[in-house]
């Protein structure tokens, strides 16, 4: 492998982990406060690239529609929590699986009512379609590098908002104990619709930046959910630290191995999993 | 509530007389039913079957694998494998091999798999499942992502499974010697020890309990049973593919036990059958004035799923139970 060659899988596996992030973040957070386990968060990425298809061509710009579309979702997912997810906190974890897979299947048929089943596919924004040559062959494109950007920025923000900010606190907080927490005055019912807001909004968010590589079909959920599981449980359930190393770690091991060893390609990532918990029986970063 | 009492254990005369009913029904059916329904039928017993075999873990043990699928996959591969091109594969050992080769499997994966706990447990079966589900996804050798035709179906002696009314019945007397044979280790003192296990692991082993090898032997178990359900899956359908071991047949046979109620192997064989059943139907819905009800299919069974977990925390079973038992009693104490 020659190193231009090396550098695109490296960067490729760089911005496939970052957006494994942006939704694993959301899932470790809302499992790790709440307690609950979302099978739907795949479905918010899937409608987060909906989403960028109608509002991108609505408004004329695709990332002026990302900052639309991050806001709507923070709010529905705001409602999500108070309408529906608040009631299921105490009830078994396998109720709410059975919850959250009934809901992948509402979701799906919204999607199917306002989208059709088409295969859609969403314009990269002129400014940012071209690519940096590497070598004579080989060049890098630009929108490649902006999803990076964009998930770098969020994270950045996400370990601001968590533990340099008073909101943050509080989530670290109820996140360790509950009871206490609330005793102490903090209105935990409000943390948890807000946490929500931005699990859900950081997959919608991730959706809408992936939709022009990753082109905007039916149940892309699906994959990507199993996929953020892998990433939530290797890095330590509730831990969004674990889940950034995680997110990399396994954005590197597909990469690679789509290309060095395409034979048993698909098995890596679980091979990879299932030795970190055979090791750590808790994931890498256990809070 | 005490534990057997919340998941059912002993099932109240109702359910027990409803069951019975039922079987006597499926027993008929070949008399009246097309070629079609038979076949409807026969594929619900063979999930039933794995439903049920997965109770074992998840509603006894309190086991949840997201991987079960694996087990299921490989029993149908190892039917088409032994298979021969022009001839039936003799049922007699090709059978108990099958099972045999996922027992196996289940033996080595559990032997890691057992060790972990709660939600790591779920993502280690699920991990050494799509492990499986891409070694034959990947590898032409094995069939890769098409899948492999059982051109003929397997039998010995008078037991021909080409034949759609034989098969019917082997299923269903498949179910009725799993269901009395679970239910019979369900009472006995090592179902009593798994029971323990999911109330209490901590107190089993401070008992003396070994609880690690109680664990892998029920998750043993539960993949020879799979094993079973998974043939009889290979046979009716002709045809094994990776999606047999993958991650939504996993999931779906999760749901279908929580759907009928866990931890007493009639609510996984109901949730089977209801599962099944209400996806046929808002499939097959007709049209009210403009709209084709069935186009929205999706909605009508997401809405279904969330309301029976809304309405019937214990399961469609716990519901029914709770129902009849009003009815007998007549209105007063209910359970």
């Amino acid at each position: 492998m020659t190193l231009a060659n090396f550098l695109i899988q490296l960067l490729n596996s760089v911005q496939y982990g970052l957006l494994l992030f942006m939704l694993a973040a959301g899932l470790t957070l809302i499992f790790g406060i709440m307690g609950v386990v979302n099978l739907a968060h795949g479905s918010f990425y899937m409608l987060g690239a909906y989403l960028a298809y109608t509002l991108a061509a609505q408004m004329g710009s695709l990332p002026l529609a990302i900052l639309l579309g991050a806001v709507l979702a923070g709010l529905f997912g705001f409602v999500l929590e108070r309408l529906l997810f608040r009631h299921f906190y105490h009830r078994d974890h396998l109720d709410q699986v059975l919850l959250t897979f009934g809901l992948i299947y509402v979701f799906e048929e919204l999607r199917a009512v306002i989208w059709g089943n088409d295969v859609l596919g969403v314009q990269i924004p002129a400014s940012l379609d071209w690519s940096i040559p590497l070598t004579d062959t080989l060049s890098y494109p630009v929108y490649r590098l902006f999803i990076s950007a964009v998930c770098i920025g969020l994270a950045l923000a996400l370990y601001l908002l968590i533990s340099k900010t008073r909101l943050g606190m509080k989530i670290r907080a109820g996140a360790f104990n509950r009871d206490m927490t609330e005793s102490l005055g903090v209105n935990i019912e409000l943390i948890h619709a807000l946490v929500f807001g931005l699990g859900v909004g950081l997959a919608v968010v991730a959706g809408m930046v992936a939709s022009p590589v990753s082109s905007v079909y039916p149940n892309m959920g699906s994959p990507v959910l199993i996929m953020c599981f892998v990433v939530v449980v290797i890095g330590g359930i509730g831990s969004v630290r674990g889940a950034l190393i995680a997110a990399l770690l396994v954005g590197l091991v597909d990469t690679f191995g789509k290309v060095l060893l395409p034979q048993v390609a698909g098995m890596l990532v679980y091979v990879l999993m299932a030795a970190v918990l055979l090791w750590r029986p808790e994931g890498l970063f256990k809070q | 509530m005490s534990a057997a009492n919340s998941h059912l254990e002993v099932l109240p005369r109702s359910v027990q007389f409803l069951l019975a009913t039922a079987i006597v029904g499926l027993a008929l059916f070949p008399l009246v039913g097309s070629d079609y329904a038979l076949q409807s039928l026969s594929r619900m017993m063979i999930l039933a079957i794995f439903a049920m075999s997965l109770d074992l873990l998840q509603g006894v043990t309190g086991l949840v694998s997201l991987g079960h699928a694996a087990y299921f996959g490989l029993a149908g591969y190892a039917l088409a494998f032994l298979s021969p091109v022009n001839d039936p594969a003799a049922l007699w050992w090709t059978l108990p091999a099958a099972m045999a080769l996922s027992g196996a499997a289940a033996l080595i994966i559990g032997f890691f798999a057992v060790r972990t706990h709660g939600i790591y447990f779920i993502m280690v079966t699920m991990a050494f499942a799509q492990m499986l589900f891409y070694l034959f996804f990947d590898n032409k050798v094995l069939g890769g992502s098409d899948g492999i035709y059982v051109n003929i179906r397997p039998g010995s002696g008078f037991v021909d499974l080409e034949n759609k009314v034989t098969l019917f019945y082997v299923c269903l007397a498949s179910i009725v010697l799993v269901y009395a044979f679970l239910r019979r280790l369900l009472w006995s003192s090592f179902g009593r020890a798994l029971v323990g296990i999911r109330i209490n692991e901590h107190r089993m082993k401070a008992v003396g309990y070994s609880t690690f090898g109680y664990k892998l032997s029920a998750f043993t178990l539960a993949g020879v049973l799979a094993g079973l359900a998974g043939y009889l899956w290979g046979a009716l359908n002709g045809f094994v593919n990776p999606e047999l071991m993958g991650f939504h047949m996993s999931a779906h046979a999760i749901m279908m036990v929580i759907l009928g109620g866990m931890g007493n192997f009639a609510g996984a064989a109901i949730g089977a059958f209801v599962f099944e059943g209400v996806l046929h139907w808002v499939k097959d819905l007709p049209q009210v004035g403009t709209v084709r009800l069935s186009d929205h299919w999706q909605l009508w069974m997401g809405l279904f799923i969330v309301a029976v977990v809304v309405l019937a925390p214990r399961g469609v079973l716990g519901l029914v139970g709770a129902i009849l038992e009003r009815l007998r009693t007549g209105r007063g104490e209910s359970a």
